[in-house]
C-alpha cells in the first residue's frame, strides 16, 4: 500500500465510529506548543517527576537499557544505551529506515475507525523500538507518553520490532500532569515478534479524570515467538476503550495478556484482550482482574479465536465489586473454526467475603486492614514468564499504584 | 484466663447456646466433646467475636477484661488464637503472607524465620507460596492453621476439631506442636498458656494431655470431669450415655 493509498483510506474512515466505546469529538483537541529537548530525564520539570515515577518511569535511567519521553506532541528525550537496541521517535525511524514503512498499518488497519485514521492523518510521533536479530535486551527499555497541557490531543504511532531470536523487555507508562483537566490520547501500537523472538511488555496507565483514551494495539507473532503483556490501570479515567489483539500466526506462537484494573470514581472503561490463534500449536492465555468501586462502569472483554491445528487458549477473568453504584460486565468469548483445538474460559464476579475478613481479623488485622489484604490478594496475579528484575519492577509499580488507591 | 458466665448465644435468631458457664485458668487445657450441632463451634466463634454469633445474655471475661462486645482483632491482641476447622480460601494471599500477618509483621517476603517455623510442620517453601487454603487437603489445612498459631503465639488457643480429616502420622505431629503451643511439656506451675480443644472423635487426646474435659449437649455443658474418664466414656458409650453416667441431673458448672 503506497502512502497515498494509506492516506486515502484514512480519509475515508475519518468519520467512522469505533465498534465499541462512546464516540469522542477529536476536533476538540489541539496539538499545542513544541517542547524543548532534554539532555537527560532528570531535567524534566520537577513538578512532573512524580507523574513519571507513577507511570513506572525511572528518571535516573538506572537499570534501563534505553529511555524515551514524549511530552504532549514533542519527543523531548530518546536514548538507547544497549548494543543491538534501537530506540527513537517513529518519525526519525521512518527517515532512517526506508524499509520501516512496510510495517505501518500491517497489524492495525488504518481504517479500523476514526481514531486510527486520525493517527495517520494527524500523527504526532510515537516511539520506535527494535532489537536486532539474536540480541537479548533483557534490561527494560522505558518509554513514556506524557501529557502536560490542557486540551492536548496526543496521537502517537508506535512500532515495536523484535527481530529473529531477539528479546525485548519494555516498560511503558502513559501519564498526565495533575494540572490537565481534559486531554485525548490516541495510541496506535504495532508489535512484530519475529521467529523465535520474545517481547515482554508492561504498560502502566496513569490517567486522570479528564482523559479520553483510545489505544489501538495489535501484535503479529511468528513461529516460536512469545508476546507477554502486563497492563495496569489504577487511576481514574474519563473514558478508555481498547481491545489489543495478538495474532499468533506462526507455529507455536504464544501470547499472554494480564490485565489489572482498579476502576474508581466515575471511570468508564471498555477494555479487552483478544488472541487469534492461527498458527499450528499456538497458545494464548488471557488473565484479568477487575475491581469496580464508586460509580465506575467497566466492561471487561476477552476473546480467543481458534483457527490453527492444536491451538490452545484459556481465559480467566475475575471481578470484584466494592460498590452498589458501580457496574461490571465480564464478557469472555471463544470461537473455534476447526476440531483439533482446545479453548476454555472461566469468569467470576464476587465481593469481599465476610468470612475472609473475619479469618484475617482472627489473625490480628482490623477490618480495614483485612479488606486491604484481600483486595491486594485479588489483584495479585503471578506475573508469569517475567525475568526477576522485571517482575520485581512490575510488582513495585503495582504496589505503588495500589498504595495510592487504598 | 477465661471466664464465661451465663452465656446465651443466638445465630440468625435461633438460640444455640443457653446459660453456659465455663472457667479456664491460666496454664489449663480443656477439652470439649459433643455431637455435631451441639454448639461447640458456635461457642468458639462466639469467644472469638464473629459478628453473626449474637450474645443475648451473659458475660465473657478474658484476662480480666470484659470482651463480650469487643471486635475480633481486639480479642486477638489480648492474646486469643484459633485453629479453624474450615478456614476460607483467599485468592492471592499466600500461606507465607498469613504467617507474616499472624506474627504482626508488615513483611512482603517469606523470610528465614517463617521457613524455619514451617520446617517443623513439614511445610515446604512451595507450600508457603500457595494461596491460603486453596485446594489444601484436610491435613494441610490443620498444619497451615497450626503454623499460623506458632507465628502468632497466643496465650489462649482454641482448636476446632484439630484431628478431623488428618491421617495418623499427621495427628501425632499436630499433637506434638499443640502440646508445645500450650506449654504441656513444662511443669504445671510453669505453664502460662491455656487452651480449649473441640473434638468430635477424640483421637487427638492420645497425643495431648488435658486438665479437664466437658461434654456439650443441646447448647449446654452437660457433664464435666477428668479427661481420661470422659474420653473413655464418650468413646465407649457415646455422648448421651456418658452424660447419664456422669449421673448429674442438672447442668454442671464447669469449674
Amino acid at each position: 500500500m503506497t502512502k497515498k493509498e494509506t492516506i486515502e483510506r484514512a480519509e475515508r474512515a475519518k468519520t467512522k465510529k469505533a465498534a465499541l466505546g462512546e464516540d469522542i469529538a477529536i476536533d476538540a483537541y489541539i496539538v499545542g506548543k513544541e517542547h524543548p529537548s532534554l539532555n537527560s530525564l532528570d531535567e524534566f520539570p520537577a513538578e512532573y517527576q512524580q507523574d513519571l515515577l507513577d507511570a513506572g518511569i525511572e528518571p535516573t535511567e538506572k537499570d534501563r537499557s534505553g529511555s524515551f519521553l514524549q511530552r504532549d506532541c514533542s519527543v523531548v528525550f530518546s536514548t538507547a544505551k544497549y548494543p543491538g537496541l534501537e530506540l527513537m521517535s517513529t518519525t526519525d525511524a521512518l527517515k532512517e529506515h526506508d524499509w520501516l514503512k512496510e510495517y505501518l498499518w500491517k497489524a492495525v488497519p488504518v481504517d479500523q475507525d476514526k481514531y486510527t485514521a486520525e493517527v495517520e492523518l494527524g500523527q504526532t510521533h510515537g516511539y520506535f523500538i527494535r532489537s536486532e536479530a539474536g540480541k537479548k535486551v533483557t534490561m527494560p527499555v522505558q518509554s513514556c507518553l506524557f501529557i502536560s497541557s490542557d486540551k492536548i490531543g496526543q496521537k502517537v504511532h508506535n512500532i515495536i520490532i523484535a527481530e529473529e531470536d531477539s528479546e525485548l523487555h519494555i516498560i511503558t507508562g502513559c501519564s498526565v500532569s495533575h494540572a490537565v483537566n481534559s486531554a485525548l490520547h490516541l495510541g496506535v501500537s504495532e508489535f512484530y515478534v519475529k521467529k523465535g523472538a520474545k517481547i515482554k511488555f508492561t504498560m502502566i496507565h496513569n490517567w486522570s479524570r479528564g482523559m479520553e483514551v483510545r489505544p489501538r494495539s495489535a501484535v503479529m507473532i511468528e513461529d516460536e515467538g512469545t508476546f507477554i503483556s502486563n497492563y495496569i490501570l489504577m487511576t481514574p479515567v474519563k473514558s478508555l476503550q481498547m481491545y489489543p489483539t495478538a495474532y499468533c500466526v506462526g507455529r507455536n506462537a504464544r501470547a499472554t495478556f494480564q490485565t489489572i484494573i482498579y476502576a474508581h470514581g466515575d471511570t468508564k472503561i471498555d477494555s479487552g484482550s483478544r488472541a487469534v490463534l492461527r498458527g499450528e500449536g499456538s497458545r494464548s492465555e488471557i488473565i484479568s482482574r477487575v475491581i469496580a468501586t464508586d460509580n465506575a462502569q467497566v466492561i471487561a472483554r476477552s476473546d480467543v479465536i481458534g483457527e490453527g491445528t492444536n491451538a490452545k487458549g484459556h481465559i480467566e477473568c475475575r471481578g470484584l465489586m466494592l460498590s452498589d453504584t458501580a457496574e461490571l460486565d465480564s464478557i469472555p468469548e471463544l470461537k473455534a473454526t476447526r476440531k483439533e483445538l482446545d479453548l476454555s474460559h472461566e469468569a467470576a464476579i464476587g465481593k469481599v467475603a465476610e468470612e475472609e475478613i473475619q479469618y484475617l481479623m482472627a489473625r490480628g488485622l482490623s477490618e480495614e486492614e483485612a479488606t486491604s489484604v484481600i483486595i491486594r490478594g485479588f489483584l495479585n496475579v503471578d506475573i508469569t514468564g517475567l525475568p526477576d528484575a522485571l517482575a520485581r519492577e512490575t510488582k513495585k509499580m503495582f504496589d505503588m499504584c495500589l498504595e495510592k488507591v487504598m | 484466663m477465661l471466664e464465661i458466665k451465663d452465656l446465651t448465644v443466638e445465630v440468625e435468631g435461633k438460640e444455640i447456646i443457653r446459660d453456659l458457664n465455663l472457667n479456664i485458668e491460666e496454664g489449663e487445657v480443656h477439652v470439649l466433646f459433643g455431637p455435631n450441632g451441639c454448639g461447640k463451634t458456635t461457642l468458639l466463634m462466639t469467644l472469638l467475636g464473629f459478628p453473626c454469633y449474637k450474645v443475648t445474655r451473659g458475660i465473657i471475661t478474658f484476662k480480666s477484661v470484659d470482651i463480650t462486645n469487643l471486635p475480633t482483632n481486639e480479642r486477638v491482641k489480648l492474646g486469643m488464637g484459633m485453629s479453624f476447622q474450615h478456614p476460607p480460601e483467599i485468592r492471592g494471599v499466600k500461606l507465607g503472607d498469613m504467617v507474616n500477618i499472624a506474627q504482626g509483621r508488615k513483611e512482603d517476603e517469606i523470610d528465614e524465620d517463617v521457613i524455619a517455623l514451617a520446617k517443623r510442620l513439614n511445610i515446604s517453601i512451595d507450600f508457603l507460596n500457595r494461596d491460603v487454603n486453596l485446594g489444601f487437603s484436610g491435613g494441610e489445612v490443620k498444619r497451615s492453621e497450626i503454623l499460623q498459631l506458632l507465628a502468632q503465639a497466643p496465650d489462649f488457643i482454641m482448636f476446632d476439631e484439630p484431628d478431623s480429616g488428618v491421617d495418623v502420622e499427621n495427628i501425632e505431629l499436630i499433637g506434638k506442636i499443640m502440646s508445645e503451643l500450650l506449654d504441656r511439656n513444662k511443669m504445671p506451675s510453669k505453664r502460662d498458656k491455656s487452651g480449649l480443644i473441640i473434638t468430635h472423635s477424640g483421637s487427638i487426646m492420645r497425643h495431648i494431655k488435658a486438665d479437664r474435659a466437658h461434654v456439650m449437649l443441646g447448647g449446654r455443658i452437660a457433664c464435666s470431669g477428668m479427661p481420661y474418664e470422659i474420653t473413655k466414656n464418650v468413646m465407649e458409650n457415646g455422648f448421651e450415655r456418658c452424660v447419664e453416667l456422669c449421673a448429674r441431673s442438672k447442668e454442671v458448672d464447669a469449674e
